[in-house]
């Protein structure tokens, strides 16, 4: 076991991924304690696995098999919109944050580990990808940010407005 | 032996499949202290090897998602997650 993070860094680390977060038009999780042990958890991965890795899954080790679960994972921004917070909690909506509303538990959204043995198989087959749209295009009607994926961001994180101001694209 | 034990009231065999970087799962150990039932748990984080790719197969086979924290109650009744009420329920307390 490598030596745990001293609370400095944890601090530190916690207080980056704050502005980074909230740059983007993300908020971390205000309950700082249960925020500082998930921050502990990704140094500790970090120290391990030489990545970020997900406090709240287990890792292979392997960064390529790991890649979705890399924090920020590709789970969060569904998670966030259909339960307000990430599956870890490290993340969760302004109105969560806000104490408007409680984040509900988060239902682990990745696929089971041979989904995804088949899936890369599946993507390593495929190659090209096809004509047809995987995802929705958003376009932001403020700044023109498109993004491609289920529902438009919570915020812009080019021009910071709201969700309401996209509309589809393509 | 992989498995640490905390001493407690005996609500059948209770075991807890956890990761040590997990908030989660430590608010289900602290749960299940906090009730003081008695009860097993193993960071699997904190395996490796063969031992590590044992306990992985004995989890998959409760819970095939392969998440944390996974609690099995009596090897018979599995619960996903931090899910204080059907956990308070499942140990009867």
């Amino acid at each position: 076991m490598p030596d745990p993070a001293s609370d400095g860094e944890v601090d530190r680390f916690m207080s980056d991924l704050a502005s980074e977060a909230e740059a983007g038009g993300y908020h971390l999780n205000p309950d700082r304690e249960f925020t500082r042990g998930l921050v502990r958890g990704l140094l500790a991965n970090r120290e391990r696995y030489g990545y970020i890795s997900c406090p709240c899954r287990l890792a292979s080790g392997n960064r390529e098999d790991d890649l979705d679960i890399i924090c920020p994972c590709d789970y969060r921004d569904p998670d966030l919109a259909d339960y307000g917070a990430c599956y870890c909690a490290l993340y969760v909506t302004a109105d969560v944050e806000g104490g408007v509303r409680a984040a509900d538990s988060v239902p682990e959204r990745r696929p089971p580990p041979g989904e995804r043995r088949r899936q890369k198989e599946e993507r390593a087959l495929a190659g090209v990808a096809p004509g047809t749209l995987k995802y929705p295009v958003w376009r932001c009607r403020v700044c023109g940010y498109l993004c491609a994926r289920s529902e438009p961001p919570e915020t812009c994180p080019i021009c910071r407005v709201p969700r309401d101001r996209f509309e589809r694209f393509m | 032996m992989v498995m640490q034990h905390v001493s407690g009231a005996d609500r059948g065999r209770v075991v807890l499949y956890a990761l040590s970087t997990c908030g989660w799962c430590a608010r289900t150990k602290e749960l299940l202290t906090a009730l003081g039932v008695g009860f097993s748990y193993v960071y699997v984080d904190l395996l490796a090897g063969e031992e590590r790719d044992r306990v992985v197969r004995e989890v998959e086979r409760w819970n095939p998602r392969l998440s944390f924290p996974t609690v099995v109650v009596d090897d018979a009744k599995v619960i996903v997650g931090f899910r204080e009420d059907e956990i308070r329920e499942a140990v009867g307390a």
